[in-house]
């Protein structure tokens, strides 16, 4: 059998692990148009703040490729999948063929037409190693950075660069920030402690207008910078599987197996849409365990197992400046919310089922409520009362549930 | 693979287990000096019912969701098939945190990292510390 892997992050590495479970000597081509070692991805902005290195945040050690047998091609492109003779083309010239291909090639920066752009020096995008190492090498103590985005990789940058730039503000459209994780009170919570750090946020508000180093908001306010970085959203890179041929939404559309509309072609990560069990419905879930997750799930399917994610719900872990936030689900239903000021929870229910949660602060034993989400465990069967208080194994039935989870002798 | 596993019957919920946890990790080689006047941060957690208790720590899963949601690559299971932590790679996202099924692992004592039991393989005890000293014998190190 031979496989090729397109992409060389969470969902590639998650699918040769996958194949190797099973398939230990089919040969495995992966092709990157990154020149690295498989790196992670979120930690670039732990690398700007000194928190990693080059080295440590590999993602997989350096002898990955080797131990795994795979034949890695990085600092290639592939331009073009046949799917009728099964080849790749790559931009070297060359031409692969495949029993099955992978396809993890993850989404890539969105930047909307904003007037004047052209005119502003120093631009940035805050997606790979080199653009961080690009944003890096522009910054001075001295420098005012703006930031188009208030979602989680703008403010993951701002927090990446704070002892880095002299003044940073965060511009952005929506009345609050992390508007894909929290709802407004939690906003409000972590707005404020980014503040206290110094990031000014302007909200509700957008460029109208670039001139070299001002840009002029459509409210009239205008703010002077000498480092420009957007980060307003991200697109799956579909490009490749359109062109292929394959069925296409917004992202790649892939079945519990992990496979698209060609039986041998299968995908992974942040350029698909998959199912979300809290909703039932297919959607993007861009996130770092779902691509690794259905990467293996995929590359087990590859080496011809019968694997299925069928758990899949967005769920993310983030920090700011020492505040952290879990959140995991979806939110529509029933509400139970817990608040000091500080510390911040919210636990929604839905046809007798978690269906998702959000947790600032405190965070301890978060993954209990993540479990009962994708487990789907119906409420009536554990105490979910004394969960709700806290997370914690003695809401489940000490003669079944609980037993079968830690083993427990009878 | 040898694992710890709780009786609950015999568990008598004296929280010991979770001192012994906490000095076996605190690099210090006498008792008093490690846990007095500290606000102990255990791998092992006892949980305590109306009329059960029993402690709770990693469960060595075999296919274990916290190595494959790590965003850093710092958890992997070892040959023996013990889960791992790199500290050093480790930035304190607490992903492994929110999907961890059993609450096993936690934030370190600074908050950059995390920890979790790992069967007192890299504290110099050799053997699980929190089942050498449990008073009932409630807490076994055994294949299952
Ligand atoms: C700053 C930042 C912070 C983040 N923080 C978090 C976080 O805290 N938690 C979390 O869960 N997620 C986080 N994410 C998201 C996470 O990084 C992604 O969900 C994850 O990397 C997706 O993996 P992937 O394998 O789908 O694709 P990607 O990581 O996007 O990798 C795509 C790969 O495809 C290759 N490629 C693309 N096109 C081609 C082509 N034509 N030919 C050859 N190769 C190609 C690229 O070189 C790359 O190797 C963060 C992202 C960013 C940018
Ligand atoms: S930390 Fe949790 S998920 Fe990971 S191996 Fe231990 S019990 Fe399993
Ligand atoms: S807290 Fe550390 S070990 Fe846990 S997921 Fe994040 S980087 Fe990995």
């Amino acid at each position: 059998m031979k496989y090729v892997i397109i992409g060389n992050s969470a969902g590639a590495v998650g699918c040769v692990e996958g194949i190797r479970q099973t398939d230990t000597d089919g040969g495995i081509t992966l092709i990157a148009s990154e020149p690295y070692h498989t790196y992670s991805r979120p930690l670039i902005s732990y690398l700007l703040c000194g928190q990693t290195d080059e080295e440590k945040m590999k993602y997989r050690k350096a002898s990955f490729y080797e131990d795994n047998k795979v034949d890695a091609r990085l600092g290639v492109s592939v331009t073009k999948i046949d799917p009728a003779a099964k080849t790749v083309a790559t931009d070297g010239g060359e031409t692969i063929d495949y029993d099955r291909l992978f396809i993890a090639t993850g989404s890539v920066p969105f930047i909307p037409p904003m007037s004047g752009l052209d005119t502003v020096e120093k631009k940035f995008t805050f997606m790979t190693l080199d653009s961080a190492k690009a944003l890096d090498a522009a910054l001075t103590p001295e420098s005012r950075v703006l930031i188009i985005g208030a979602g989680l990789i703008g403010l993951k940058c701002a927090e990446g660069i704070h002892g880095k730039a002299g003044k940073i503000t965060v511009v952005d459209l929506a009345d609050r920030i992390l508007p894909s994780i929290l709802d407004k009170a939690g906003s409000d919570i972590m707005q404020k402690h980014i503040e206290n750090h110094g990031i000014e946020f302007i909200l509700s508000d957008s460029v109208k207008e670039f001139d070299g180093t001002t840009a002029t908001l459509n409210s009239g306010a205008a703010v002077d910078f000498d480092v420009l970085v957007i980060a307003v959203g991200v697109r799956p890179a579909t490009d490749l599987a359109k062109d292929a041929g394959l069925n296409v939404n917004r992202g790649i559309v892939t079945d519990i197996k992990c496979r698209t509309s060609d039986p041998n072609i299968y995908a992974a990560g942040d350029c698909t849409e998959s199912l979300d069990i809290t909703t039932g419905q297919n959607k993007i879930m861009a996130l770092l365990p779902n691509a690794y997750m259905q990467g293996e799930c995929a590359g087990k399917n590859m080496a011809g197992g019968d694997a299925c994610y069928d758990k899949g719900i967005p769920m993310n872990a983030i920090g700011f400046f020492g505040l952290h936030i879990v959140s995991a689900g979806s939110y529509d239903g029933e509400e139970y919310i817990e608040s000091d000021g500080v510390n911040y929870k919210k636990l929604v229910t839905k046809d007798g089922l978690l269906k998702g949660f959000i947790l600032m602060g405190d965070v301890k034993r978060a993954g209990i409520y993540t479990s009962l989400i994708r487990e789907q465990t119906p409420l009536n069967t554990i105490d979910f009362e004394l969960v709700k208080r806290s997370p914690q194994l003695m809401a489940f039935a000490a003669d079944s549930e609980r037993r079968r989870k830690l083993s427990v002798k009878a | 693979m040898k694992k710890i596993y709780v009786n609950e019957e015999w568990c008598l919920g004296c929280h010991l287990c979770e001192y012994y946890c906490a000095f076996a990790n605190s690099g210090k080689d006498n008792m008093v000096s490690a846990l007095k006047d500290v606000k102990i941060n255990p791998r092992i957690q006892v949980e305590e019912g109306k009329d059960i208790c029993f402690a709770v720590n990693c469960r060595h899963c075999p296919d274990p969701i916290c190595v494959k949601s790590c965003i850093a690559g710092a958890l992997s299971k070892n040959s023996d098939g013990m889960i791992e932590i790199d500290t050093g790679k480790c930035v304190g996202c607490f992903t492994c945190v929110l999907v961890c099924p059993f609450g096993a692992i936690m934030p370190n004592d600074d908050g950059h990292a995390i920890q979790k039991c790992e069967l007192c393989t890299k504290n110099g005890c050799g053997t699980p510390n929190c089942v050498a000293h449990c008073p009932n014998n409630a807490i076994v190190y055994e294949e299952r």
